[in-house]
C-alpha cells in the first residue's frame, strides 16, 4: 500500500545562532541578519515520512513551505534529503499571518494537493515555539492529530501507530488515516543528503527563482519537469480573503519592546581565591547557604 | 456569561500545579474585570475536583464526567471546551503551556476562530487602541511572552475574537489559595450532548507515566549550567556544587538542545520556572527566555567567561573566570568555612 504524504516544512531564521547585529536600532529584528535555516524539527518530521517510503514502495512525499521566494532553499534541501516533491505557497496576501492565518492557508494548499493520507509537521518552529500550527491544520481540514510524536510505529492500511513522548512519560496511540502528526526533537534525526539527488535536483527551482535567475535555463526546465517546484499564490487556491494574511489573524501585536533587565548593584569578582572565599563567607553570614 | 474560565489538567484524580497557578492568577484578573472565575474539569470520577479548585476562588466549577474521557485525547476534550465556549461564551480561557494544553489549545482556537497565546510568562488587563480602525478596546488581555529567540518582548492583544486565550507553563505564576472556605458551584455537563462518537477515533494502546522525580522548581539552591560548560561532563562540577550546597542542577535550553543534559532540567520560558532562595548560572550567556525562567531568584551569582554576559546585569555576583576553576574554589571554601 503506498501513501501520500504532505510534510509542512518552514524556513526559519536561526534563533539559536543570534549575534549582536540580530535587532535593528528601532527595536525590531533584522531578519537580513540572521541565517535561515529548515526548521529542526521539521526535519524530524521529514525523516519520519521517509521512513514510511522506505517501508511502502509507491508513497509519495511532498513537502509544502508557506514563506517568500527564498523559502524555495527547504524545498531544494528536502528533495536532496528524499522528498519526492516540493510547494511553495508565496504572496502578499500571506503577510501578516499569525498561526491561525497560517494553517488556514496551508490547509486550502493541501485541498489543493489532492487526496492527502498523513500531513507531518514539527512540533514548533524556534522562531515562535508556539506549537500551534500543526493542530490547527488539522483542525481545519477535520483530521485528527497526535502531537509529540516520537517515532510512527506503523501503517497499516488506513491506520498509523504512533509514540509520542510527553513531560513524564511516553504513550502510544493508534488512530485512523488521514491524520496530522506533529515531531518531537526528540525523534531521529533526518537522513542526511544523498550526493546524486543533490545532482538531480540542484537546478530545482519555482518559477519566480526562474525568472529572476541571471542564467539562461531556456528548455532546461521543460525537459525536466521534476525541477520545476510549484509555486502557488493565493489566486491558485480556493479561499476566503477575509481569513487570510492580517484579516485572518485574530492576534495583533499591541507591542514589542527590547529587553532591558533592570540592572542590579551587582559585586564583581574574579576567580581568586581570596575573592571566592570572602563570597562563601558572605553567602553563609546572611543565611543563603549552610 | 463573559466569565474567565481555566481548564483543568488531571492526573489520576489530582488537578495539575500548573492549572492551580492558572486559577490563582485567573482569580485576579477576574477581580479587575468584575466577572466570575470559572473552571472545566474533563476526565473521569472527578468527584474530588469540586474541594481542590474552590479555595482558589473558582466560582463555577463545570464538570465533564465519562470513562471514555480519560486519559487525555484531543478531539473528544476539544469538543467539550468548544461547545462549553459557544454557550458560555468566557471572555478569556486559559490552559497550561503542557503537552495537553499544546496539543488543545490551538484546535480549540482553531474551531472557534479565537486567538491563542503560546508560552505567556505575563498577563494583564489594559487598553488597545487600534489606530486604523480608530477604535479603542478596554479591558482587553495583554497576553506577554518573550518572542523571536527571546530578543523580544512581545504584547499581544485579540481586540475581536471571544475567548481571548493562552497558555502558561508550569511556575510562571504563583499559586496561593483565595480562602479556604471559598464556596463555588458544580454544574455538571450531560457529556453525551457535548462529544460524539467520531471523536473517539483515537485509542490509547499504551500509557506509562511517572511522577517527576526531580524537584528543581522546589529546591532552594539551584547550580545551572550553559552552552558554556562546553560538554556534559563539565556539568559533573555542577552536580558536585549542587550535592555539596544542597541544591539541584538546571540547565538552559542551549545546553539541553547540545546534549549536555537531559530535558527535564531545562530552566526557562520553554522549560520550568524557579524562585530559589539561591541561583548559580554558570556559562550562561541570558538569553531572555531563560532570564524569564529564573529572574526572581533571591540571590543570583553568575560565573562567565564573558565580562559582558547579559546575565550579569541581573546578577548579585559577578564572577568573570573559568567555570571549571571558580566552582571547585566555591565547594573548598564552602566546606572549609560551613560548620
Amino acid at each position: 500500500m503506498s501513501y501520500n504524504i504532505v510534510v509542512l516544512a518552514k524556513q526559519v531564521p536561526d534563533t539559536q545562532n543570534v549575534g549582536k547585529d540580530a535587532m535593528k536600532a528601532d527595536g525590531t529584528v533584522n531578519r537580513a541578519a540572521l541565517p535561515a535555516i529548515f526548521n529542526p524539527e521539521d526535519l524530524n518530521a521529514l525523516e519520519q515520512a521517509l521512513r514510511i517510503k522506505d517501508k511502502h514502495p509507491g508513497t509519495t512525499v511532498s513537502l509544502l513551505s508557506m514563506g517568500p521566494v527564498r523559502a524555495a532553499e527547504v524545498l531544494r534541501e528536502g528533495l536532496f534529503r528524499g522528498a519526492d516533491k516540493g510547494y511553495l505557497l508565496s504572496g502578499r496576501e500571506f503577510a501578516g499571518s499569525d498561526s491561525l492565518a497560517t494553517s488556514y492557508a496551508l490547509s486550502c494548499a493541501i485541498r489543493k494537493m489532492g487526496k492527502v493520507d498523513m500531513i507531518i509537521c514539527g512540533r514548533q518552529a524556534i522562531d515562535g515555539d508556539t506549537a500551534q500550527t500543526g493542530p490547527q491544520v488539522a483542525e481545519k481540514l477535520g483530521f485528527p492529530q497526535i502531537t509529540y510524536a516520537e517515532e510512527i510505529l506503523d501503517v497499516t492500511k488506513d491506520t498509523i501507530t504512533v509514540k509520542r513522548r510527553v513531560e513524564r512519560g511516553v504513550e502510544v496511540l493508534k488512530g485512523s488515516l488521514p491524520m496530522v502528526v506533529t515531531v518531537n526533537g526528540t525523534a531521529a534525526p533526518c537522513r542526511p543528503r544523498n550526493a546524486k539527488r543533490v545532482m538531480k535536483y540542484k537546478y530545482a527551482k519555482t518559477p519566480t527563482e526562474l525568472q529572476a535567475s541571471s542564467e539562461d535555463y531556456t528548455g532546461f526546465h521543460e525537459s525536466h519537469p521534476y525541477l520545476n517546484l510549484v509555486e502557488w499564490g493565493a489566486a491558485d487556491i480556493e479561499h476566503d480573503p477575509q481569513w487570510l494574511g492580517l484579516s485572518g489573524s485574530p492576534t495583533k501585536v499591541k507591542g514589542i519592546e527590547s529587553v532591558v533587565f533592570t540592572a542590579k548593584e551587582s559585586k564583581k569578582l574574579t576567580a581568586n581565591d581570596a575573592e571566592i572565599e570572602s563570597m562563601i563567607k558572605e553567602l553563609i553570614a546572611n543565611h543563603t547557604i549552610g | 456569561m463573559n466569565n474567565l474560565i481555566v481548564y483543568l489538567e488531571i492526573e489520576d484524580g489530582i488537578v495539575a500545579d500548573v492549572s492551580l497557578e492558572l486559577l490563582t492568577k485567573g482569580r485576579t484578573l477576574a477581580d479587575e474585570l468584575k466577572c466570575k472565575l470559572e473552571a472545566v474539569a474533563i476526565g473521569y470520577q472527578l468527584d474530588k475536583i469540586g474541594e481542590q479548585v474552590f479555595p482558589y476562588g473558582v466560582d463555577v466549577l463545570y464538570v465533564a464526567d465519562d470513562k471514555r474521557l480519560s486519559p487525555y485525547t484531543t478531539l473528544p476534550h476539544t469538543s467539550v471546551l468548544v461547545n462549553l465556549f459557544k454557550e458560555e461564551k468566557p471572555q478569556i480561557a486559559f490552559m497550561g503551556a503542557t503537552s495537553v494544553g499544546r496539543d488543545l489549545g490551538p484546535r480549540v482556537s482553531s474551531a472557534l476562530f479565537s486567538g491563542l497565546t503560546a508560552d505567556c510568562t505575563s498577563l494583564e488587563i489594559g487598553e488597545f487602541e487600534d489606530k486604523k480602525a480608530e477604535k479603542t478596546y478596554e479591558n482587553l488581555l495583554y497576553q506577554i511572552r518573550p518572542a523571536f529567540g527571546g530578543n523580544i518582548v512581545a504584547t499581544i492583544v485579540n481586540p475581536d475574537c471571544r475567548p481571548q486565550m493562552a497558555t502558561v507553563r508550569e511556575g510562571v505564576m504563583k499559586k496561593e489559595i483565595r480562602d479556604p472556605n471559598y464556596k463555588g458551584t458544580v454544574k455538571k455537563l450531560d457529556v453525551a450532548k457535548y462529544v460524539s462518537d467520531e471523536d473517539f477515533v483515537i485509542e490509547v494502546i499504551e500509557r506509562h507515566m511517572e511522577k517527576s522525580k526531580l524537584n528543581i522548581k522546589g529546591a532552594p539552591i539551584i547550580v545551572a549550567g550553559g552552552y558554556g560548560m562546553g560538554s556534559a561532563e563539565n556539568f559533573n562540577l555542577l552536580f558536585d556544587l549542587a550535592h555539596t550546597l544542597g541544591g539541584e542542577v538546571g540547565a538552559s535550553r542551549a545546553a539541553v538542545d547540545a546534549g549536555f543534559i537531559e530535558h527535564e532540567r531545562q530552566i526557562g520560558q520553554t522549560g520550568i520556572t524557579v524562585r530559589p532562595k539561591l541561583y548559580i548560572a554558570c556559562g550562561i550567556s541570558g538569553q531572555i527566555q531563560h532570564i524569564a525562567g529564573m529572574q526572581e531568584s533571591s540571590m543570583i551569582i553568575a560565573i562567565n567567561n564573558d565580562p559582558n554576559a547579559p546575565i550579569n546585569a541581573i546578577a548579585d555576583y559577578v564572577i568573570t573566570g573559568n567555570v571549571e576553576e571558580v566552582v571547585p574554589k566555591m565547594i573548598k571554601y564552602y566546606k572549609k568555612n560551613s560548620k
